[in-house]
């Protein structure tokens, strides 16, 4: 096989780990705005803030430390003990429903019928709160966040691919992990809003929020629950990013890289997600790859959002985005 | 009657001295958002040298230093705005740590009066005090950077780097652009091909330009990234194992945070330095006593001894030299930004400086004129051990090729002047 053509696959198939992290920010996007119709600008933050109390809950470090030695004159910076990683976890995920619980008494219930603009604004300012709270929390510095994921080579796919084609093919650990977190997430997604009381509620809530209201269902229980889960994905997407990084405050940019995905998926479809993830992934490595050399390079930022317009000028819903009809 | 007493007594005692106002240094300062790891310790070295003047020293010649610290965010709109609230406060010079900042405060700053020192970044042409009266930029520019970078890897390939390739993999900003014409150049003298791959800020995703590096095997990778894009570029040479010792980056691009959360992997990776990395001086044993255990310094002193903390500190150091020069040349200790500019012009930075300064080895010596505002080029390599967690130095301080890079510091300067009506000149 010609050298060209081996390259070309190892780009696509990095193109393609590249989508799943790209779609594991979108799928954030996807779960508020499906149930609430809020575009939360506020996801990528809510990604590095829980990935800055993970880190700062294992390594046990005093919640606004700085402030307090500031204000007392004290010498605290830690409790003193380690949290071991999954403990860590569960007590960052407390922490982000929290949170959530936090934004529906004090932002959301207060907003409650109100122009989606307004909502949106809304989480603009929500977005700035929370990183000066996770500034103020836990320090700007950036913080080495080891969860015992992998990363480097993957040996046996270098291996192999050397055998079979005489070029061993990079594949990184830590991408081929956060493919089977994802698969595993939008799995879980799935069977929650399939088969679960809350999953069902929480669909019916998207559908049409009078008539699940008038059958009884809670909203504001059925937001605190989507906030939560958003939570949770952005957690999972800052404990990806972060391992790749650092966990620092450029993590919250991880947001950027989601906005083309969500055009091209659709802002209500958890499948488009993962779909529009891949296709943007694969298109932008792949462009760069081909026209790269010839247009200077360092493509792949505006390409994305070409190929999301483009998606657009044919299908303005996204790709898997219910189409709105509106009768006059 | 005993309160107009008090009063007139208060003002005889307050004539019969001369009151100077403070001198002011403004802190262009970026604490938050996503570049907040670098900017905090350098403006917190910066802060706390002068704070360590006025609690040991007095100040300088008598007069006490005051910050005006203003967060620009690394944001260059915030930047100017930030110079535009404190120009008027008597600022004496602004040190903005941006090369975008400093491109657009240039026009400004010349047109009222007020000195810019882009300590080792900023427009590598502002090194020709002629065109650039208002602009310094030593110890040394990006282009010395470039130049000893190569000459490093030219010992590296015993001597010659005919047939060699170079990766440069650049911040696709005015900053990351800035080696390029260098190495072009540097390239043509010595037979290296130059690849130039650019990464968009902020750079958390890399895999293209590293998958190219991996397929194409560049002999060396230069590296001009800030922020994020440092520790995913040394994460991502780890990931393909790329040879640590011959990825090199510039002097933004080798603190401590750049490397560690890359782990041991990180071990052998390289760049250039022109500040001590460490805290076994006189200095910092000052600084702990008289700022940081006084409760006075600009953050807790964790960051005492690190790569930017020093760095910040070794600008004020100078900004502090040449307010003492400026004040030296106009016989007066209450100098004004354009005495100060006369000081910069005059600066003169030798060992005894250093020493007198609890200082000795912490940088090259340094002696700038109308000519030269760039100071001597020169840096060493330092390479990182991950296992010690620290710097070393690997090199002597090393020339940069200055029969390569004065031509071209003479040929944009020449540009810059004939594009904005500029007839160059000394003041």
């Amino acid at each position: 096989m010609p050298d060209q053509v081996l390259f070309a696959i190892e780009v696509t198939l990095n193109g393609l780990m590249a989508g799943v992290l790209y779609a594991l920010v979108a799928l954030g996007f996807v779960l508020i705005f499906k149930a609430s119709g809020v575009f939360n600008y506020a996801q990528g933050v809510m990604a590095l803030f829980a990935a800055l109390t993970l880190v700062g809950i294992m390594e046990g470090q005093v919640p606004f430390g700085h402030l307090i030695n500031v204000m007392f004159g004290t010498e605290i910076h830690g409790f003193g003990w380690e949290v071991p990683a999954l403990a860590a976890i569960f007590l960052t995920m407390v922490v982000m429903v929290f949170f959530a619980w936090a934004v529906n008494r004090v932002v959301l219930r207060h907003l409650v019928n109100q122009a989606p603009i307004i909502l949106f604004m809304a989480t603009i300012g929500l977005a700035y709160f929370l990183e000066g709270v996770g500034d103020l929390m836990w320090g700007s510095d950036i913080r080495t966040l080891d969860v015992g994921l992998p990363q480097g080579i993957n040996e046996w796919i270098d291996g192999v691919t050397y055998r079979a084609l005489g070029y061993g093919f990079f594949i990184d650990n830590l991408d081929l992990v956060a493919t089977v977190i994802a698969a595993l997430l939008v799995t879980g997604l799935v069977l929650f809003s399939q088969y679960t009381k809350q999953g069902r509620a929480l669909r019916a809530v998207a559908d049409d929020h009078q008539a699940a209201l008038s059958v009884g269902i809670s909203l504001n229980f059925i937001w605190v629950l989507v906030w939560s889960i958003a939570g949770f994905v952005a957690l999972v997407a800052g404990i990806m990013w972060g391992a790749k990084s650092g966990v620092q405050f450029s993590l919250s940019l991880i947001a950027l890289k989601a906005l083309p995905v969500l055009m091209l998926g659709g802002f209500t479809s958890i499948p488009g997600a993962i779909i529009g993830g891949l296709i943007i992934g694969v298109g932008e490595k792949l462009f760069e790859f081909l026209a790269g050399p010839a247009l200077g390079g360092a493509t792949e930022n505006w390409f994305a959002y070409v190929l999301a317009l483009l998606f657009l000028v044919f299908r303005p819903q996204g790709l898997f985005g219910e189409k709105i009809i509106e009768r006059v | 009657m005993t309160k107009r007493l008090v009063t007139i007594l208060l003002g005889a005692a307050l004539s019969a001295s001369p009151a100077f106002a403070d001198l002011v240094f403004p802190d262009l300062s970026y604490r938050t958002g996503p570049y907040a790891a670098n900017g905090i310790p350098f403006s917190d070295g910066y802060q706390d040298y002068f704070t360590l003047l006025n609690e040991r020293d007095g100040g300088i010649g008598g007069v006490k230093a005051r910050i005006d610290e203003c967060e620009t965010g690394y944001n260059t709109e915030k930047g100017v705005e930030c110079y535009e609230a404190t120009k008027g406060n008597g600022a004496l010079v602004y040190q903005p740590l941006s090369t975008g900042i400093t491109y657009q405060l240039i026009p400004k700053a010349t047109a009222d009066g007020i000195p810019i020192h882009s300590m080792g970044y900023g427009r590598t042409s502002a090194a020709d005090g002629k065109t650039f009266p208002w602009v310094f930029n030593y110890p040394g520019t990006y282009w010395d950077s470039a130049s000893i970078m190569v000459k490093h890897a030219m010992d590296m390939s015993g001597g010659s780097l005919e047939g060699k390739t170079i990766a440069l993999l650049y911040h696709n900003s005015a900053y990351g652009k800035e080696p390029i014409r260098t190495l072009q150049e540097l390239g043509k003298k010595h037979g290296f091909n130059l690849t130039e791959l650019p990464i968009d800020a902020p750079g958390q995703e890399q895999k293209s330009q590293w998958l190219q590096i991996r397929r194409e095997k560049p002999d060396f990778v230069f590296f001009w990234g800030w922020g994020v894009m440092n520790q995913v570029a040394v994460q991502e040479a780890v990931n393909i194992r790329y040879p640590m010792e011959n990825f090199i980056g510039v002097w933004w691009s080798g603190a401590e945070i750049d490397v560690v959360s890359a782990g041991e992997g990180a071990n052998g990776y390289k760049s250039t330095n022109f500040t001590y990395v460490g805290t076994d001086l006189p200095v910092f044993d000052d600084m702990k006593k008289f700022v940081i255990d006084a409760g006075k310094g600009a953050g807790d002193g964790s960051n005492m001894g690190a790569v930017q903390y020093n760095r910040g500190l070794f600008a004020a150091m100078l900004a502090a030299e040449a307010a003492k020069k400026a004040q030296e040349l106009h016989g007066t200790a209450d100098i004004t930004a354009a005495m100060m500019r006369d000081g910069m012009e005059a600066l003169e930075i030798t060992a005894a400086t250093y020493e007198a300064n609890g200082m000795s080895g912490f940088a090259p010596d340094i002696s700038v004129t109308c000519e030269n505002h760039s100071g001597p080029g020169m840096a060493l390599i330092q390479q990182w051990d991950a296992a010690a967690g620290k710097w070393n130095a690997i090199t002597d301080y090393i020339e940069s090729d200055r029969s390569v890079i004065d031509p071209l510091i003479a040929e944009d300067a020449a540009a810059y002047a004939a594009e904005n009506g500029i007839t160059p000149g000394c003041l």
